[in-house]
């Protein structure tokens, strides 16, 4: 089983992350990786962005598969 | 033959398409970044009728990706200028001219005489206008946006079960969150693949040829040359969200619902001016042109949070900067410290002040 997850950053989260991609212990639930994540990366806390696990968009918390990718997708409004 | 031979040929779209692209019409809103490529080839297309709609007038720094503007045309309405180029370049496309920005007042009237409507702005609040007009009025929706190297397309609100921009997000950002080109900078291409990526699915919606990104949207970056799809779901909470009627619509205010914070133009700052209220130019020392004026304070937004006693007697604050965006951001601070005071940040900052 692999309990690693790939996690894609995109845009403004791939900044304050310091790069578009990181694998990580699965912590288990979408809401447990976004303490995680806020925990390492403060700057997260104020940033709106909506998950995806497997390229699906997700809205509430979620369970993550062993091995998913979830992507951290970051609004973009320029034009 | 026609000019449209090439693509009337073509196995799967055909006279066919060509016919239903001809008798469709596009309501284009921004001829920006985004706007200029989606014009080009929706003109090219041969769509029977497009309307364009920005109050913006053409700058200098522009010209790297708004490729139909030229040095000539700094200073002219871009809705007009565009047009004049294709009027002159075609001959048989019907189009509308609206030199305005697109506004909870204009909306209806506007959007009610299109088929599909294209998204080339550049800022959130009017993003969820243009989505919620869309949703209340039932017109399917090309959307596309730029953040420095990436992109994103989708189509929203097409037929049933069709997913918008509230179920991609659903929470409003506020424009002091995420910088914009004239703070990020922009390669001119980008714009370019992504607008050209959202004429391509104009084009599809209209003729019925291939599946359009609807539930799907699509990520581009621009170092990587990388794709990315994402499915998303349509959902009835966001639904929620959004006003119920176009009665409720006309009385939203977008901006103030993304930043909180109730913006007002220049001729609306002049007219609230009186002693009891501190105007303050949050700009750096040095930014061009300085404003002097009577009772104006200057406080730099680098130093405003050591400063912020200086507006403490005042019960209204009305912030300018030079583009709209660092007043937001002041006026946020001292709303946190005094969530009692009435505060203003002037939209358009300096910038709005030259016309």
């Amino acid at each position: 089983m692999n309990e690693v997850i790939l996690i894609k950053a995109f845009g403004m989260i791939a900044e304050k992350i310091g790069g578009s991609e990181l694998e990580w212990k699965n912590p288990g639930t979408l809401e447990a990786l976004r303490a995680k994540l806020e925990n390492e990366f403060p700057d997260l806390k104020a940033a709106k962005f909506g998950f995806a696990i497997n390229k699906k968009l997700l809205q509430s918390d979620a369970e993550i598969p062993a091995g998913a990718e979830v992507a951290l997708l970051p609004p973009f409004s320029g034009g | 033959m026609s000019r449209f031979d090439r693509q009337e040929i073509l196995p799967g779209f055909g006279k066919e398409g060509q016919q239903k692209l001809r008798n469709s019409s596009v309501l284009v809103i921004g001829a920006g970044g985004l706007g200029c490529p989606i014009l080009l080839y929706l003109a090219a297309a041969g769509v029977g009728k497009i309307g364009l709609a920005d109050g913006d007038t053409v700058a200098l720094s522009n010209l790297n990706r708004q490729v139909l503007f030229g040095v000539g045309d700094l200073g002219k309405n871009k809705a007009e200028t565009a047009v004049r180029y294709f009027q002159h370049k075609y001959d048989d496309i019907q189009w509308e001219i609206i030199p305005e920005f697109f506004s909870v007042e204009n909306a209806q009237e506007i959007i009610s005489g299109y088929d599909l409507v294209v998204d080339g702005t550049d800022n959130f609040p009017t993003r969820y206008l243009v989505n919620d007009a869309c949703v209340l009025m039932e017109k399917p929706l090309v959307f596309g946006a730029i953040y420095q190297h990436e992109g994103q397309v989708s189509v929203f609100n097409l037929g049933p079960n069709s997913a918008n921009y509230r179920d991609l997000y659903p929470k409003m950002p506020a424009a002091s969150e995420i910088p914009n080109c004239a703070d990020t900078g922009v390669l001119g291409v980008l714009p370019g693949i992504i607008g050209n990526l959202m004429a391509l699915e104009a084009i599809k919606v209209l003729s019925g040829f291939c599946k359009p990104l609807k539930n799907k949207v699509l990520f581009f970056n621009s170092l990587t040359a990388q794709t990315y799809e994402v499915e998303l779901v349509p959902s009835a909470e966001t639904r929620e969200a959004m006003p119920r009627s176009l009665a409720s619509f006309e009385i939203m205010d977008y901006e103030l619902a993304c930043e909180g914070i109730k913006q007002l133009t220049w001729s609306e700052a002049m007219r609230k001016m009186n002693s009891d209220v501190a105007f303050v130019d949050v700009r750096e020392p040095g930014e061009m042109p300085p404003l002097e004026c009577t009772g104006l304070i200057k406080i730099p937004l680098s130093n405003l949070s050591a400063q912020l006693d200086r507006l403490e007697e005042s019960e209204e604050v009305l912030f300018f900067c030079q583009s709209g965006i660092r007043s937001q951001q002041a006026a946020q601070q001292l709303q946190q410290t005094y969530p009692d005071k009435k505060i203003y940040s002037i939209r358009g900052g300096i910038n709005a002040l030259k016309t």
